[in-house]
């Protein structure tokens, strides 16, 4: 553990404090500004026709009723766009093998998926945009989908998408050795065959694209509601042929993002071709029907798994085949397979097992393209092994607390690394299981839950241990050939006024980025919060970075944030002692004033030395450098990543007639390494058990047999809502990582990670003494009382 | 998103509004609170020509009660089933449902009359209308006529109102002292569409059920009555042995439509579950 | 293509008359006439929450109103309910609990919660749940949103009140 950054009573000391978000008062006043809100002149709307069918070729198009209705400005189709923007392939170069399908903003000749956009319309008015694409005539011949993940695998299977030799996009094996032995060996095995149901992000805010090409000046200005504006910038940049320093994407408030909002969607790509062919800004908002048929998809995994345990309950091995349905293509620039690579790579990953054997078939179907979205691969890697967790030790007579003390890895024991090859620099998994223990007061919730069921009430308590992947180096993505940053960059200047403005290229979707940033620039610095302007989101203006996703804002933003604000202040202090004739080492900056170090004295404020610097540098020596800006990027060195752990329980109550779940309470105990803002990383644990919750029981994008999504519309696919959702006591263990000066490691997937998991284990926990269980998320009220065999 | 364009008319009478809509030869939406009907029209699952508003005709309001009838004007809101006294007191059950419909800001717009021309299946008005033996007060061009409950759902939505012809009034014999009701439903999410709901008035003297009305919701096309479960009560004692044969008899009264997700098993199971739980409810509370 | 009609209403306290596509909802004419974007569509067909605003007192959806339907009505907004600070205290004590996050829900679960309130002064928790039933958000989980309901609502029994919201420093 490293050293404190300072204790909680000197002044500007804001690391650690739970503060308000200084920018959620507009949000609350009505005044955020979305992409959604955006209006510029000369503004025109785009919507699109969709293919009814989820394979098919293109026979002909028909635009010219179209054309002909009011308002209409553009018909366009795939041929037209195609002769501006190239195509794009979402695949990595680290893994070996894997193949895609390459993709255009709309489709020449075959369409890939149900909903897939096929003709792109710009009018005057959205609602004049959807009256001329209902007028389109497309005449399509359907071509048979592949929908199941067994039958896409066969030697003759139908593909896909034309260009692809086979339905497989990627495969991946790991093996320690000598797996079937240990499973012949072992006094117990227990084996499960695992379903994860597809899921879909559903940010209130549907995606929202605002694309302004001015010819006069050969510049794109994108507005979009997205988490990673730079990486847009460079896509635009490449795949249009245009400058990068003539594209700027920028990103405002941004109406919830969870992953989803990082990829390549086609229709954005299109709206920027319909700007460059319009020569007017032309925005498109995704409509709620639309949302579900578009946005990426996650999950979707068919996991076979078996754990090998010793007599007295020690886990050997675990031994895994998963096989996860994408689309029928990669999406871009992040590839479908990273989240099969982490389910993989994650499996036992909080244990002391060292023996492991997995094979992951990455399988490609008509369907939405799935891709990254909160806690990737995750949950069904924490699931698969917590549930196999509670398996082993009702076979070995543990408790499950006591299977898990006896298999956690010890917190002594860092660092060392997993059978999988992750490497662990110092979690904290015993101790959080004792915190967790405490928390739920868990004996007395075992005696409860005797007592209750003696009297035919069904209640069951579950944990489950997880690992979190935060603070992600070059190794994630940039190995792969793919220009996304892993490192931060940050533009610190001191105003004439003597307060702070600080660029970032972290960016904000409301889990607080540009509030931890305040402080730690503040702390770090030396002047009130309230002193600090913190700017994102505009790749103008705010230097290159990764932006927001994978747990890397507070880790890896929090630390190129607090390198800035040394280097200021150093700047600031050597201009100071030259103005005071003192020494550099000799002052300090407090609360904006420069003081003597040892003795607090003032000697001069920040406002003075900067209006020395601005308006007055006569007065200074030839000699004296006045740079009170400064530019700093940070990458993470040491670990490939910084990894995170909890361990998260679950109380539910059974309802065996109705088959329908209450989840009476949840507690979080997880480990962030230095927390910068309590408040703030509570809420996001929250919120991420929510998203975890509502997988484990509401969660499905369901599909028929012709590749028709069934339950596409907020009425039909259920989110959680407030009044299932539980109250969730979150406590906290701190172990910073010794990688930076900050120790901050990344808290918003953590929730997600695990929260499922435990569901699934206390659902199975309040149906065992009935006689059932469950491997399949989400539990619905059908599967449960099939289970139960009520039905 | 957005609906096709269509005309907007908004009468001041109801003469005004039937004779709009046959302006409009036919292709025409009365709209009330429009909360069912606005989806439909921005989904375009729906585009008439014309949007006759009937928002604002002073007939269609009103709640009183009229010769042992409680009269609810069709544009009586959700909201006044769930607060109203007058309904509270004389159609008790209402407002036992009131709750379970969607959400406290549709409730605030939405309206009795156009839930129960809608006559979707899942709605929980229109299924009390059958429990409570309502009758519908209809306004044609033809005149005025009522349909009792029993008549008025006849497939999926489907109702005995005949194009043109509007909803003006529900009218509700109120409860009387010997009534026993109670309502609950099972939905996966508060204010979701059941999966399966039910309504149930006992009339009730000395333990021996009198006369049982039972209507559900979400199992069939239509919201429909138990006849084969009121019979089995009617006359019985209610305790566990009559229970147990109400639910059987609630079999035949049920044939519902199977999905993947909802197999028909399934909605009967939770049927019968339900019809136990509400009658042991009645039973303890005597 | 239907006639464009005039509708007057009153929006945040303003009598105004526009000429709207009987098609247009309240929530377009909000935002897009009035430029009142504080007012959100998530869904456009009344399952969210995003857009609820005050029509005649009560919380309904903008998205399921057709402005044409509007004529006549009083429209609060969330812009309008800031400005006379009748809900400074629920944003006040969203503030404090960080009950939102991306703050695209946060106008309609305001107006929902002003909405409870006016109805039940002091509601228990499940029923502050209850009340936010078809009030979606993605972010917090709902807890914070509970709690700062729960604790205006003590606040307004004490008989506290909350100076205008934007005036309070962050």
């Amino acid at each position: 553990m490293n050293a404190p950054l300072g204790s909680l009573d000197r002044p500007n000391s804001y690391i650690g404090r739970a503060v308000t978000r200084p920018n959620a008062k507009r949000l609350l006043a009505g005044r955020g500004r979305y992409v959604t809100d955006l209006v510029l002149p000369r503004m025109l709307h785009a919507a699109f026709l969709r293919s009814p069918y989820a394979h098919a070729r293109i026979v002909s198009i028909d635009v010219e009723a179209a054309r002909a209705m009011p308002g209409v400005r553009l018909v366009a189709t795939g041929a037209d766009l195609a002769r501006l923007c190239t195509p794009w392939v979402g695949t990595l170069d680290h893994f070996k093998g894997m193949k895609s399908a390459p993709q255009l903003p709309l489709p020449v000749e075959e369409v890939l998926w149900s909903g897939q956009a096929v003709v792109a319309v710009v009018a005057d008015s959205r609602a004049q945009a959807e009256d001329a694409a209902e007028a389109v005539l497309v005449e399509f011949e359907e071509l048979p989908p592949v929908a199941d993940i067994d039958t896409a695998r066969e030697p003759d299977a139908a593909r896909a998408a034309a260009g692809i030799e086979d339905n497989l996009c990627f495969r991946s094996r790991l093996d320690t050795g000598g797996i079937d032995a240990l499973f012949a060996g072992a006094a117990h095995v227990v084996e499960e065959e695992f379903h994860f149901g597809r899921h879909t992000a559903v940010t209130l805010e549907p995606r929202a694209i605002l694309a302004d090409w001015d010819a006069s000046e050969g510049k794109l200005t994108v507005h979009h509601a997205t988490q990673t504006p730079y990486q847009f910038q460079d896509l635009y940049s490449r795949h249009y042929g245009i400058s990068e320093a003539s594209v700027r994407v920028i990103a405002p408030d941004l109406g919830g993002s969870f992953g989803m909002k990082l990829h390549v969607y086609h229709e954005d790509m299109a709206v920027v071709g319909l700007s460059l062919l319009c020569r007017r800004p032309v925005k498109y908002v995704a409509d709620r029907m639309e949302s579900f048929v578009s946005d990426i998809h996650a999950r979707d995994h068919r996991v076979r798994a078996r754990m090998a345990v010793d007599d007295d309950g020690t886990i050997l091995a675990m031994d895994v085949d998963d096989v996860t349905a994408i689309g029928a293509f990669s999406t871009y620039p992040r590839t479908s397979a990273v989240e099969g690579n982490q389910v993989i790579r994650l499996m036992g990953a909080p244990y002391r097992f060292r023996n492991y054997r997995a094979e992951l078939s990455v399988v490609f179907q008509n369907k939405v393209q799935t891709s990254q979205y909160r806690a990737v691969g995750h949950p069904v890697a924490c699931a698969v092994t917590e549930r196999l967790v509670d398996l082993a030790a009702a076979r070995a007579g543990l408790d499950p607390a006591a299977m898990r003390e006896r298999n956690l890895i010890p917190d002594d024991a860092y660092p060392c690394s997993s059978p999988t090859g992750y490497q662990f620099e110092a979690l904290s998994h015993q101790a959080s299981l004792v915190r967790l223990k405490a928390l739920m007061d868990y004996d007395a919730l075992r005696a409860e839950q005797a007592a209750l069921r003696a009297r035919g009430i069904h209640r069951g308590i579950g944990i489950a241990s997880f690992v979190e992947i935060s603070n992600p180096s070059p190794a994630f993505y940039g190995i792969g050939g793919a220009r996304i940053s892993a490192q931060d960059g940050a533009t610190l200047s001191v105003t004439p006024s003597g307060e702070v403005r600080c660029l970032i290229s972290v960016t904000e979707q409301g889990q607080g980025t540009e509030t931890i940033i305040g402080q730690i620039v503040a702390d770090q610095f030396g002047v009130a919060r309230e002193k600090v302007r913190v700017i994102t989101g505009d790749t103008e203006i705010t230097p290159h970075g990764g932006a927001t996703w994978a747990c890397r804002g507070a880790g890896i933003g929090g630390e190129t944030a607090l390198q800035a604000a040394r280097r200021l202040r150093d700047n600031v202090l050597a201009l100071a002692a030259t103005i005071l004739q003192a020494r550099p080492g000799d002052l300090d900056l407090r609360d904006g004033i420069v003081v003597d170090a040892l003795s607090g004295a003032e000697r001069v404020s920040l406002a003075e030395v900067a209006r020395i610097a601005y308006f007055r540098s006569d007065t200074l020596p030839p000699d004296a450098r006045a740079q009170l800006s400064i530019t700093h990027h940070y990458a993470p060195q040491g670990y490939p990543f910084a990894f995170t752990n909890g361990i998260q329980g679950c109380h539910v109550e059974l309802d065996a007639d109705t088959g329908l779940v209450k989840v009476l309470k949840h507690w979080v105990v997880e480990d962030c390494g230095r927390i910068i803002n309590p408040l703030l990383v509570d809420e996001q644990v929250r919120g991420g058990v929510v998203q975890g919750l509502g997988a484990a029981f509401f969660e499905e994008c369901r599909y028929d047999d012709n590749g028709q999504l069934t339950n596409g519309s907020l009425a039909d696919y259920l989110v959680p809502m407030a009044c299932e959702m539980p109250d969730i006591v979150v406590g906290h263990i701190e172990t910073p990582t010794a990688d930076t000066a900050l120790g901050a490691k990344g808290c918003g997937e953590a929730g997600t990670a695990a929260a499922s998991a435990a569901a699934l284990n206390a659902v199975n926990d309040a149906m065992a003494p009935l006689g059932a269980s469950i491997a399949q998320i989400p539990m619905t009220p059908e599967r449960l009382l099939k289970s139960l065999g009520k039905i | 998103m957005k609906a096709r364009a269509f005309d907007y008319a908004r009468p001041a009478s109801v003469a005004e509004a039937l004779a709009a809509f046959a302006e409009a030869d036919g292709d025409a939406s009365y709209i009330a609170g429009g909360q069912s009907l606005v989806p439909a029209l921005a989904l375009r699952l729906q585009a008439p020509a014309w949007l006759i508003d009937i928002g604002h005709i002073a007939e269609l309001r009103g709640i009183a009660v009229e010769a042992g009838w409680l009269r609810l004007g069709a544009l009586t809101r959700h909201v006044d089933a769930h607060d109203h006294p007058l309904i509270a007191a004389h159609a008790p059950l209402l407002a036992l449902a009131a709750p379970h419909v969607a959400h406290p800001a549709i409730r605030n717009r939405g309206t009795l009359g156009g839930s129960v021309a809608l006559a979707d299946p899942a709605s929980e008005f229109p299924a009390m209308m059958l429990a409570m033996g309502a009758e519908m007060e209809i306004a044609g061009p033809e005149g005025i006529r009522r349909v009792p409950a029993d008549a008025f759902f006849l497939d999926l939505y489907q109702t005995a109102l005949e194009p043109g012809e509007l909803l003006v009034a529900l009218h509700i014999p109120v409860a009387r002292p010997e009534h026993r009701c109670a309502f609950d439903e099972i939905a996966r999410r508060r204010g979701d569409y059941a999966l399966a709901g039910c309504g149930i008035i006992l009339a009730m003297s000395g333990g021996v059920v009198e006369e049982a009305r039972i209507a559900l919701l979400s199992v069939g096309p239509t919201p429909l009555r138990a006849h084969a479960a009121e019979a089995a009560l009617t006359g019985a004692a209610l305790d566990a042995d009559a229970i147990r044969h109400a639910q059987a008899a609630l079999m035949d009264d049920l044939d519902p439509p199977d999905a993947p997700e909802v197999p028909a098993a399934m909605r009967c199971h939770l049927a019968r579950v339900l019809l136990g739980r509400l009658l042991a409810q009645i039973a303890e509370a005597a | 293509m239907s006639a464009t009609l005039p509708v007057t209403l009153t929006v945040n306290g303003e009598t105004l008359t526009r000429l709207v596509e009987p098609r247009e909802t309240l929530a377009d004419l909000l935002r897009r006439d009035l430029g009142l974007t504080g007012t959100h569509t998530g869904c456009e067909m009344g399952v969210c929450g995003a857009c609820l605003v005050m029509l005649d007192g009560l919380p309904v959806h903008a998205c399921l109103t057709f402005a044409v339907q509007a004529a006549g009505t009083e429209i609060a907004t969330v812009e309008g309910l800031t400005e006379s600070t009748v809900i400074a205290d629920l944003q006040r004590a969203f503030h404090e609990r960080n009950a939102l996050q991306c703050g695209f829900c946060t106008p309609g679960m305001l107006i929902a919660a002003q909405g409870l309130l006016a109805r039940l002064p002091l509601p228990s928790r499940a029923e502050i749940r209850d009340a936010l039933s078809g009030n979606y958000c993605r972010c917090t989980g709902y807890e914070a949103i509970v709690d700062a309901i729960e604790t205006v609502a003590r606040r307004r029994a004490a008989g506290e009140t909350a100076p205008a919201f934007a005036e309070e420093p962050a």
